[in-house]
């Protein structure tokens, strides 16, 4: 059994802090078109798509069965489709599976959300704890993650000066990235005096509402020739789900995103990230994140990640150089714009960001207050 | 790549929209006995998984770790506990309890062995700290939520 899978085209519009003049099922036709005129896929039931994987949430659309009102649009119609609720990471894991278990040949991946539809993505993520113990509280995945930086930070010696760096850097990674969100350069200065939200998480610590919708084609290793000369190869995946309660967890112990490495690892046969992946995009949507990430994902010693920022570390491991989540994708997508990233960058199609000589990449996704879960996907030329 | 100012908007419009739908929800036995008892008698419990040897709140059925049945083993804990981690709230929305800026606060009480998140009030918002001993101060009116714990004070 072939132990890979293609990922034949990617398509996506870009990312916005507010699409309101287009809904959701326009902005995923974009993706949808681009993607048949870029591989000449067909809906024949013999040779076509025959499955789709979306992946969107209930809350954001403001409607139960989110995928029921773009089915159509995204070609399935009338044919199987499958819907994942949580961070795009677990759709684009979801088709490779499809695919590895021989279920079908080719599978169409396509994601949508508009964070700015709703008046308060904190409500939004308020209605992901139960009615008794958490929601009443008011926990949402923002001051949830407070609890977390707050603990890595005292664990760590990361700074609000190491954050700063973060957020300053993710910035001016974005600006030369065509479909990242436009948010205009700022200072150290600027974040370090950016108010508190819920302490010691700033306003420019956390990524901005954004909107965006993205599709990828993926195809068994046989058939991949008749959609691209160029496949991309989906090489590993893992996946794990830390505990409900955030007292129950450990909450800089990346019990999770270890678990979840250590599949996707195993799987691809990657034996130390440091040195067997070229290109790391984390799914960072508090700056604190991305050196907490870095620390689970193995690329940096525990306890060393205030030094390998300094030292200028996610430079030369070539993390987040498209922006990252810190600039702006929804929370929903957050992983795909991480895959798609990757993707771009092992075809060599990443423009002026582009890094000489990439065989291998690392894209993370994670859903829930504090990274309660991650995916992790390993993808090679 | 479109932009916004490729889009024709001419003639179009946006609606406003909102979900709020009532629910009633079971609370579960093991809930229900945990808030009963936070309502009726002041009590705070806890369930111990004898196999694990931990004291966790909120009560569950199940221990996650070694899968044993644990909701028959309840603990009362005190009343009373220390901060191992806090953040101060410091923007307004509808689904908050308090207007900001307000304390959310891990809470370790006495005989648990996991932290209970709640509201710490009667202190600046400058003197939490981790370390910090407080109270549970129990709710008037029951909404039989964990806010008929009211909020929690220093001792
Ligand atoms: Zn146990």
């Amino acid at each position: 059994m072939s132990r890979r899978v293609a990922v034949c085209a990617v398509a996506q519009i870009k990312n916005e802090p507010d699409i309101w003049y287009q809904r959701f099922q326009g902005m995923l036709l974009e993706c949808f078109e681009e993607l048949i005129k870029k591989t000449g896929v067909t809906f024949d039931m013999d040779k076509g798509i025959r499955n789709i994987v979306t992946c969107s949430d209930d809350v954001f659309d403001a409607r139960t069965i989110s995928d029921s009102g773009m089915a159509d649009v995204v070609g399935a119609h009338l044919r199987g489709e499958k819907k994942s609720a949580q961070n795009g990471i677990n759709a684009l894991g979801y088709g490779m599976s499809m695919i590895l278990s021989g279920h079908d040949d080719l599978v169409l991946v396509m994601g949508h959300c508009k964070e700015s539809q709703s008046e308060s993505r904190n409500m939004c993520t308020n209605l992901a704890y139960d009615p008794f113990y958490l929601r009443p509280l008011g926990l949402d995945f923002l001051n949830v993650s407070a609890f977390q930086a707050r603990e890595f930070m005292k664990k760590s010696n990361i700074t609000d000066e190491h954050l700063a760096k973060i957020v300053v850097r993710s910035r001016k990674n974005a600006s030369k990235n065509p479909f990242a969100r436009e948010n205009g350069s700022i200072s150290e200065k600027d974040v370090i005096s950016s108010p508190y939200l819920s302490d010691p998480v700033r306003e420019l610590h956390q990524y901005p509402v954004t909107d965006w919708a993205v599709g990828l084609l993926l195809c068994c290793e046989e058939r991949a020739n008749e959609f691209t000369d160029k496949p991309v190869w989906l090489t590993g995946f893992g996946n794990c789900m830390d505990s409900y309660f955030p007292g129950d967890r450990e909450l800089t112990s990346n019990f999770a995103l270890k678990k979840a490495a250590a599949r996707a690892y195993k799987m691809a046969g990657v034996k130390d990230p440091k040195t067997d992946i070229d290109l790391f995009e984390l799914n960072d949507a508090i700056a604190y994140q991305l050196p907490l990430w870095a620390e689970g994902l193995g690329l940096v010693p525990e306890g060393e990640s205030d030094l390998w920022v300094e030292s200028d570390g996610m430079d030369r491991h070539h993390v987040n150089l498209s922006g990252g989540m810190l600039n702006g994708n929804p929370i929903m997508l957050s992983g795909l714009a991480r895959a798609v990233e990757c993707f771009l960058q092992l075809r060599g199609e990443a423009e002026n960001r582009q890094v000489d000589g990439v065989k291998r990449a690392l894209a993370h996704g994670t859903t829930g207050g504090a990274g309660q879960h991650h995916g992790v996907i390993i993808l090679e030329k | 790549m479109k932009k916004e100012k490729d889009f024709d908007i001419n003639n179009c419009y946006t609606i406003s929209g909102k979900l709020a739908l009532p629910y009633t929800y079971f609370a579960g036995r093991t809930g229900s006995t945990f808030i009963t008892h936070i309502r009726d008698n002041k009590k705070i419990m806890g369930v111990r998984c004898n196999h694990c040897n931990k004291v966790f709140i909120p009560p569950r059925q199940t221990c996650e770790k070694c899968l044993s049945m644990i909701s028959d083993n309840w603990v009362e804990l005190e009343n009373q506990g220390e901060i191992l981690n806090y953040t101060v709230v410091r923007y307004d929305d509808n689904h908050l309890p308090r207007k900001a800026p307000f304390i959310l606060a891990m809470i370790k009480l006495g005989k648990a062995d996991t932290p209970v998140i709640h509201i710490v009030e009667g202190i600046s918002i400058n003197d939490v700290k981790e370390g910090l001993k407080v109270k549970a101060v129990f709710a008037e009116k029951t909404t039989n939520t964990i806010l008929d714990i009211d909020h929690f004070e220093p001792v």
